[in-house]
């Protein structure tokens, strides 16, 4: 009777999920952007998209050996920053600014502050601001669309920042992607359906992606035009790198708020940033600094959304 | 003597201004951009040290216990007004470079923190060695610092170009490089002393 009764502590239902295996499918879910960013920009696209892989696994490795941490490489974690910092800079940039970028985001965005799940900013998105502040001169010259002699072409964005007027481009070349912009970022036929993956797979929530387009839209159409309720909304959700960043960066786990309450308030916060960036900022594109400025906020989020616990008074905020 | 040179070397390394005891940073911070700023903030904060170290160690027995942080302030300003006054009457352009951080040597935390914490506790001769260390140790860690800000920030060193090879990268020149040096100087200096201890 003794050896028929196993007594064990909870929990007792497991399912199968394991952070590398979430990683893994989120970076599955990129590859039809990423394959879209090639067709339109060419195989020069696909060299930054692996320089930048590379150079994070190197130096994930390189840093967790320094710090005689246990080598984790291959958790999907420093593939997905390289993989979503290449889909953050333009085609033609020269190869050693991916492996730069991707060397800054792992060493001082992530392994610096303790590694996985320690970090409190995107790594990638840092990885970004870093080249960005270093050398703006190559992440603001985009190359032209299914253009393969490496014609260089402003973003809609840029143009309009530069002359105050949208571009006259269409808006189904503007979800297909036919328009100078980021690799990955361009295609968003091809984002929504990573995306709509991940919502099948449960991994992401509504919660901040959703109130962050749909909190930046209202705010582009209350004050982006020329006069109160007459911004061209739509437009400003399919430019630049919104739904790329909506999606797949301000949705991740680590530094963003961990309550359906915090993520809102999150969503909210990315989305309003980005439009007040965009639309007075000193930059054309908001999207990386928004979601690193609420990342920032994240820990007094989680703060006063806590979660009331069932059958227990209402939380004390404890020092 | 041997004790002087320690309290010499103890400012330069274990009790290192800028990397053990943080004090100081908002110069550290503004000024090391390039290596000459460096170097002429690192000389003018030490004269104001040794200075008033001096000075406060003469008159310690003199000053009632409660207004002591005032009578300090008083002694490092005066040191702090001929710095001031000798660097624009013979070098315009560094002081010119420095701008506002000249004056506020007068409120640099290490200058007041070794008045009070060393200098009203001590006798003349350490006091004077204690400011030269800590000076010397400042100007040391705003060198290391700026040399390395100017070094990747623009690609040269003392203002002369050292090489063409790699594309300046202008963070270091910025306000946040200056905090990321500093962050990972202070990272290898606590390896190397938790390595020795």
């Amino acid at each position: 009777m003794k050896n028929k009764l196993t007594v064990n502590i909870s929990p007792h239902l497991h399912n199968n999920e394991s952070v590398s295996k979430i990683m893994w499918i989120v970076g599955i879910s990129l590859i039809p952007a990423g394959a879209a960013g090639v067709i339109i920009f060419g195989l020069n696209a696909l060299t930054v998209m692996i320089l930048g892989i590379l150079s994070a696994l190197v130096t994930e490795w390189l840093m967790q050996l320094l710090a005689k941490r246990r080598i984790t490489i291959l958790d999907g974690s420093a593939f997905l920053t390289g993989l979503l910092l290449a889909y953050n800079l333009p085609p033609g940039v020269p190869l050693w600014l991916p492996a730069a970028g991707s060397f800054f985001a792992i060493a001082i965005g992530k392994q610096v502050f303790g590694g996985l799940g320690q970090n409190i900013f995107n790594p990638a998105l840092v990885g970004r601001v870093f080249l960005m502040a270093s050398w703006p001169k190559y992440m603001t010259t985009f190359t032209k669309p299914l253009n393969f002699d490496a014609v260089t072409s402003a973003t809609p964005l840029a143009v309009l920042r530069e002359s105050g007027v949208i571009e006259n481009i269409s808006y189904l070349d503007l979800f297909l992607g036919r328009r100078g912009g980021c690799i990955g970022e361009v295609c968003i036929l091809a984002l929504v359906a990573g995306a709509l993956f991940l919502f099948w797979k449960g991994y992401i929530s509504w919660h901040i992606p959703v109130t962050y387009t749909a909190v930046f839209a209202a705010f582009v159409y209350a004050f982006g035009g020329d006069g109160l309720f007459r911004g061209d909304w739509f437009f400003h959700i399919l430019t630049g790198g919104l739904i790329l960043g909506a999606f797949f960066m301000a949705t991740d786990y680590v530094t963003s708020p961990l309550t359906r309450k915090g993520q809102v308030i999150f969503g909210a916060g990315c989305g309003i940033l980005t439009a007040v960036i965009r639309l007075w900022g000193g930059y054309p594109e908001g999207v990386s600094y928004a979601i690193l400025m609420m990342n920032a906020a994240t820990p007094i989020i989680d703060r006063f959304t806590r979660n009331r616990i069932y059958g227990t008074m209402i939380p004390v905020n404890r020092k | 003597m041997k004790k002087l040179f320690r309290e010499f070397f103890k400012g330069v390394i274990k009790e290192n201004p800028t990397f053990v005891l943080a004090l100081g940073l908002c110069p550290t911070l503004a000024v090391s951009t390039s290596v000459v700023n460096a170097v002429g903030m690192g000389a003018a904060a030490t004269f104001v040290l040794m200075g008033s170290n001096a000075m406060v160690a003469m008159i310690k027995n003199n000053i009632p216990a409660k207004i002591r942080i005032p009578c300090f302030i008083v002694v490092i300003a005066t040191f702090v007004t001929i710095v001031e006054m000798v660097l624009k009457a013979y070098t315009p352009g560094l002081n010119r470079a420095l701008g506002i951080y000249v004056p506020l040597i007068a409120v640099n935390c290490i200058v007041l923190g070794r008045a009070e914490a060393y200098a009203s506790k001590n006798t003349l001769m350490n006091s004077l060695f204690d400011g030269l260390g800590m000076g010397a140790g400042f100007t040391l860690a705003l060198t290391l610092i700026s040399s390395i800000r100017e070094y990747f920030g623009s690609g040269k060193i003392f203002g002369y170009a050292l090489s063409h090879k790699f594309e300046p990268v202008s963070i270091f020149g910025m306000p946040s490089g200056a905090l990321l040096v500093i962050g990972i100087l202070l990272i290898l200096f606590n390896r190397l002393k938790g390595r020795k201890s």
